[in-house]
């Protein structure tokens, strides 16, 4: 007897689901993070140097150090390109037509440049001190990073802001007007409260890129933790073998860092999903 | 053409643009080859990138935990840590970790050059974003609809083949599009390991002729050019591919 395909069971029961990152999985990449570090370290103790453990050990509080001066930058930066970012997207839903050409543009401009180029220009275009009334005030490289990191931040919020503005249904616009409040009012009292819940996971998405993007302070010159990681090498001798476990050692502290950011932005997203 | 190129020494006499490029011979070839250095490893990237990014997602479909497992490790190892923290770890770490071997002269070289090192590693990045986007566009694609191709007697195979694939590239395009142009301003990073792509010839030309403001202007617009050529193909693959009743 034929078999009908009608009369088959269903193929998969059960919707597929994405796997969760658990502690095991943690425990996973250590062991083989450790794995790495061993076959560096089989070499480099052959000729009766210090381990590779070792070595990262003593140079943690440094390294660490530099870590947190990387997170400090992203910071100022992420506050910085905020400030900027809300003003500019509220400049692309403005009812006066030049602001918004010209919110629109430096949004597009500075959105679509890349990271490392805005960076450069930051650099290299800034003076080193500003002369304000006879008072000098110095403008050390990382400011001037932190700028230049500020310039795309400012940009992706604005669109984050625009679109965030631009997703609150009409309704809330016009009952807020048959109340009389004024397009002023309307906006701070009833659509950007709003606005706060959706523009939270794409914010803090942001944050987690800006955090990784500050290690591109070191190829123009600002210590931080790459460049520290480069020096610590060169203290220990240069020997090559130290350079996949003192990366590996930057990969991890910014995953550590990073990782969390990305499961609460989910986290957010899930719970703020409007369910239609 | 040579009147074109005078044009640029008369504009630097003229009003003080110096804009080497263009009425320098050397310079001029270095920015053409710089640009075609950025063309040529934004388009491996891409290619890599979507390769990874297809056998990630179809891995990660699988019916064994532990691949699974192993997809979303890498996915999230490569989205949480900075691009240029990654290619570090890959030309420095492991290059110095892998044999060198002799070539032409004798002298030893490493295996790997960094050109081939940075598209490894941005293949990888860009690779992991891809798994996503084309999981989820698989994930997108209606259950109704698999189940009418099963009702006409598809296999599983033939089902995902001609069906379920085919709807998942339409609806995965956008955000495809969004990590491509991402990519294109990513590649900047393999200034970093000496590739020398448009970043690091710019860089050099202004050390030479001092010229950074000019340089930094014309290095801006010529990514905005780029990202305006990826952005305008990738409308028209998305043009092409549409179809009607599959709006988004």
């Amino acid at each position: 007897m034929k078999i009908l395909p009608v009369l088959l069971p269903p193929a998969s029961p059960q919707p597929w689901r994405a796997p969760r990152l658990r502690l095991r999985h943690g425990v996973l990449i250590a062991l083989g993070l450790l794995c790495v570090v061993g076959a560096a370290d089989a070499q480099g103790t052959a000729a009766g140097r210090p381990s590779v453990i070792a070595t990262l050990w003593r140079w943690t509080p440094l390294l660490l150090e530099g870590f947190v001066f990387n997170i400090a930058i992203s910071l100022l930066a992420m506050a910085m390109g905020t400030v900027a970012g809300v003003l500019l997207g509220l400049g692309q839903v403005s009812q006066a037509r030049p602001v918004r050409g010209a919110a629109w543009f430096l949004t597009q401009f500075f959105r679509n440049a890349p990271w490392l180029v805005l960076l450069f220009f930051a650099m290299f275009l800034l003076p080193f001190e500003f002369t304000i009334g006879g008072v000098t005030i110095p403008f050390p490289g990382w400011i001037k990073a932190t700028i230049g990191f500020a310039l795309p931040v400012m940009a992706n919020t604005s669109e984050i802001v625009r679109g965030a503005i631009q997703s609150i249904p009409h309704g809330q616009w016009e009952a807020a007007e048959s109340l009389a409040f004024g397009r002023r009012q309307t906006m701070w009292m009833i659509i950007l409260p709003q606005c706060v819940k959706r523009m939270l996971p794409p914010w803090m998405n942001l944050y987690s890129l800006v955090t990784m993007a500050t290690v591109l302070a070191s190829v123009v010159g600002v210590t931080e933790m790459l460049t520290l990681v480069s020096e610590v090498h060169a203290a220990e001798g240069g020997r090559p073998e130290l350079l996949a476990p003192l990366y590996g050692y930057a990969l991890v502290c910014f995953f550590l860092y990073c990782y969390p950011i990305g499961r609460l932005t989910v986290l957010l997203e899930r719970r703020f999903q409007v369910r239609i | 053409m040579e009147a074109f190129y005078e044009w640029f020494r008369w504009l630097y006499e003229a009003t003080g643009i110096n804009l080497t490029i263009f009425y320098d011979a050397f310079d001029r070839n270095r920015m053409i080859s710089g640009f075609w250095m950025t063309v040529r490893l934004c388009l491996l990237c891409i290619f890599f990138s979507i390769v990874i990014g297809v056998v990630g997602a179809w891995l990660q479909g699988s019916q064994l935990k532990w691949t699974r497992r192993a997809v979303h490790g890498f996915i999230a190892l490569f989205r949480d840590t900075p691009p240029l923290v990654q290619i570090y770890f890959f030309y420095f770490g492991l290059g110095a970790l892998l044999p060198r071997v002799d070539n032409a002269f004798g002298i030893p070289e490493p295996i790997l050059t960094n050109v081939q090192w940075a598209v490894i590693s941005l293949s990888l990045f860009a690779g992991a974003f891809n798994v996503e986007i084309f999981r989820s566009g698989i994930e997108a694609v209606p259950k109704a609809t698999v189940e009418a191709a099963e009702a006409l007697g598809y296999s599983r195979l033939r089902a995902y083949i001609h069906v379920v694939l085919p709807l998942a590239v339409r609806i995965c395009l956008p955000a495809l599009n969004n990590n491509i142009v991402n990519l294109v301003k990513t590649t900047t990073l393999a200034y970093a390991i000496a590739v020398p792509e448009m970043l690091y010839v710019t860089k050099q030309i202004w050390s030479d002729a001092t010229n950074v403001p000019e340089m930094m202007v014309f290095l801006l617009l010529a990514y905005v050019f780029l990202v305006g050529c990826v952005v305008w193909v990738m409308a028209r693959i998305e043009r092409w591919l549409k179809v009607p009743g599959i709006g988004l």
